[in-house]
């Protein structure tokens, strides 16, 4: 497999040392005279810029977490004046209100350059035909990996997402050789063609890159077999970059992280400590190479290790293993980050009250549901049976729009969801 | 080849430079820009020995030279192009090659050694070799500039510190100066670290940059990726002034 850029993907430790410590200080210094929440925070804590003296200096500094991005909502956290952006993307918020993040021109290039490094340790080439089946839009996959796919000079199908029955006419007719989607929306297409009679093996599909949501190796073993391709992994964080931060190469052996632009680490969630290399522990990355929206040691939530050792590939970036669940109670549900509190608010401002309800998380078949219990409340039993389904109605189109998924909801008994301690276990997952 | 790691250096009371760390890779051009005062010429003297730093390392491959005296790293394979050329104006062209082999001539064999590095020379420059007779004070400025790295190579340099080689040239010069830049780092594999306030030649030669202001390190980068950033072309390549002026 061709490795996209040899000089950075294979540069001896100590060189890729120097070059991180050099855009370390490069960006604390950027961030510390353009963005006022940094100076700030960075004041309060007694610290100026050059007491970067190291890599290990890093942990001087703080967090940055995703309630910093939101309470400096929308542009707040940019260091470049909106003018040199040239995009905006966002992410699912911890309330309603969402994350903003831009993106200068470099930004976009090197966002391009970094997809197309796990594309090329994927396989992709510029003979090959990349059906895009994330969703086009805020969201940062289907822009990343459509960049990416034009960098390596390989034709994009800007497909989006849906409408599986023309998904796989396009697999079919059009030939293509890798899909992009996720990995359960990967099986829900192998099932359709197998209830249409349409054997795998006769298409022209080499290699998938499947991202957006964790998935297991027995999910990839699953989907090799039945889609007879080569399933490849990634990682991304849509307020750190989107896709690109880290891609498998051809061992599947742990993700490489793209060290000189991305500076990881990985903490104790509880108490930030920094733990040795091989703990699981909370991913932390500091932005190395971004101009519009540099983040100084976010906190990504995803749980996971790395591993120093070297990789048969040639490669000399550090692999982190594929992640392990959240840090906080946040749910990935078809891909998408939902927060139990956000559901919470959803049906508070339908109904103006909260009554006691549980989350229940399933997989059917590969495809992730979502159920909501809801105990009925007097309220509810003063309405007849059409205002209640009026009620629920609107509670699921607003769950819909706050959430990005859709869920189905189920009225129950009062105090017939289980309880421990007193209070209703709000979240049941069962996949 | 050339590490260098937090350096802070100050001239009396005034911190010139600010925790400033830089790499040099074998053969390859890297330019330092920056407005007037951000600190790229004290960069230059501070690797050079003429100003050292208070606190920081230099290491040259692996080992630390920011003790040294500004002999003993010229003796190591770090020349510099000063701004300004600072050729010795009543000297012949050719004594002032010599002065440039000085630390050479001690040695034995040193005196052949030179005169074949100069024979090398006045091949780089030709327009040296017809004038090496002549007071360097009489020759163009764009003569003195190439008669400043005619110098400045008599030592074998492994590095070359060039501080602002383009100033005051006419662009047919200017353009000669820099085919030969390029020419030192791809056929004789000297490393350069380039100083110019002609930001754009400088990026369109060089394979890496770094931006200084005041004193800091702002932004690393491949040459073609500064040359797209808003703040390098607006400082430096005086973008929007342009714009306004095209309106």
């Amino acid at each position: 497999m061709k490795i996209w850029d040899p000089l950075h993907e294979c540069m001896p430790r100590e060189d890729l040392e120097q070059l991180q410590l050099e855009k370390l200080q490069a960006t604390v210094n950027r961030v510390y005279k353009n963005v006022t929440y940094y100076r700030k925070t960075f004041t309060e804590l007694n610290i100026i810029p050059e007491d970067i003296q190291s890599l290990s200096d890093l942990t001087r500094l703080p967090f940055t977490t995703k309630n910093e991005l939101r309470l400096n909502y929308p542009y707040g956290m940019f260091a470049v004046p909106l003018r040199e952006v040239v995009r905006i993307h966002s992410s699912s918020g911890t309330t309603s209100k969402p994350i903003v993040m831009g993106y200068t021109k470099n930004d976009i290039r090197t966002w391009s350059n970094l997809v197309a490094r796990f594309m090329s340790a994927a396989g992709v080439t510029r003979d090959d035909l990349v059906q895009i089946a994330f969703l086009y839009g805020l969201y940062t996959g289907a822009f990343g990996l459509h960049y990416g796919t034009e960098a390596i000079g390989a034709s994009v199908i800007p497909m989006s997402t849906g409408n599986t029955e023309k998904q796989v006419m396009i697999l079919q007719d059009y030939r293509a050789t890798v899909l992009v989607c996720t990995p359960s929306y990967a099986v829900a297409l192998a099932d359709y063609m197998e209830r249409h009679g349409i054997d795998a093996r006769s298409l022209t599909l080499r290699v998938g890159l499947f991202g957006g949501e964790p998935w297991s190796e027995e999910l990839r073993a699953e989907i090799e077999d039945r889609l007879a391709i080569t399933a490849m992994d990634n990682y991304g964080v849509s307020e750190v970059l989107g896709p690109g931060i880290a891609g498998e190469c051809q061992c599947k052996n742990g993700m490489h992280i793209f060290e000189d632009a991305f500076l990881p680490e990985i903490i104790d969630p509880k108490t930030g400590a920094v733990l040795p290399p091989g703990s699981v522990g909370e991913l932390v990355l500091t932005t190395l190479a971004k101009e519009a929206f540099p983040l100084i040691r976010y906190r990504t939530g995803d749980l996971t290790s790395l591993d120093y050792g070297p990789c048969p590939c040639g490669r000399t970036l550090v692999r982190m293993k594929k992640t392990m669940g959240r840090s906080d109670d946040m749910l990935i549900i078809k891909g998408v980050n939902v927060l139990p509190s956000q559901i919470e608010e959803a049906i508070f401002s339908v109904s103006r009250e909260r009554p006691p309800h549980q989350l229940v998380v399933s997989r059917r078949g590969a495809l992730d549901t979502l159920e909501i219990l809801i105990e009925a409340t007097e309220k509810f039993f003063a309405l007849d049976f059409q205002e209640q389904l009026a009620l629920l109605n609107l509670m699921k189109k607003r769950i819909r729009s706050v959430v990005g998924i859709d869920a189905s909801l189920r009225l129950v008994e009062p105090k017939s969801l289980p309880r421990s301690e007193g209070t209703v276990v709000s979240v049941k997952d069962t996949r | 080849m050339l590490t260098i790691k937090n350096i802070n250096t100050y001239y009396g009371q005034v911190h010139a430079l600010k925790n400033v760390s830089l790499h040099l890779q074998e053969g390859e051009i890297v330019t330092l820009i920056g407005a007037n005062g951000a600190g790229k010429t004290t960069l230059l003297n501070t690797i050079s020995g003429i100003v050292p730093p208070k606190s920081g390392q230099i290491l040259f491959s692996g080992t630390p030279i920011h003790e040294l005296p500004p002999h003993g790293i010229v003796e190591r394979g770090i020349s510099q192009v000063p701004e300004g050329r600072q050729v010795f104006k009543p000297l012949s062209v050719e004594d002032n090659l010599e002065l440039g082999a000085y630390l050479r001539y001690r040695k034995r064999d040193g005196k052949t050694e030179a005169k074949k590095t100069m024979a090398v020379v006045f091949d780089l420059f030709p327009i040296l070799m017809d004038r090496r007779k002549q007071p360097a004070g009489t020759l163009s400025g764009g003569e003195q500039q190439m008669l400043a790295i005619g110098r400045a190579l008599m030592a074998k340099p492994k590095i070359m510190l060039l501080d602002e080689p383009s100033m005051g040239l006419a662009p047919l010069v200017v353009q000669e100066i820099f085919r030969v830049i390029e020419n030192l780092a791809g056929e004789q594999k000297t490393t350069v670290l380039l100083v110019e306030q002609n930001a754009r030649v400088a990026l369109k030669t060089a394979a890496r940059g770094y931006v200084l202001e005041t004193g800091k390190v702002i932004l690393e980068g491949e040459a073609a990726d500064l040359m797209e950033n808003r703040d390098v072309q607006r400082a430096y390549l005086g973008r929007d002034k342009k714009e306004i002026w095209e309106r």
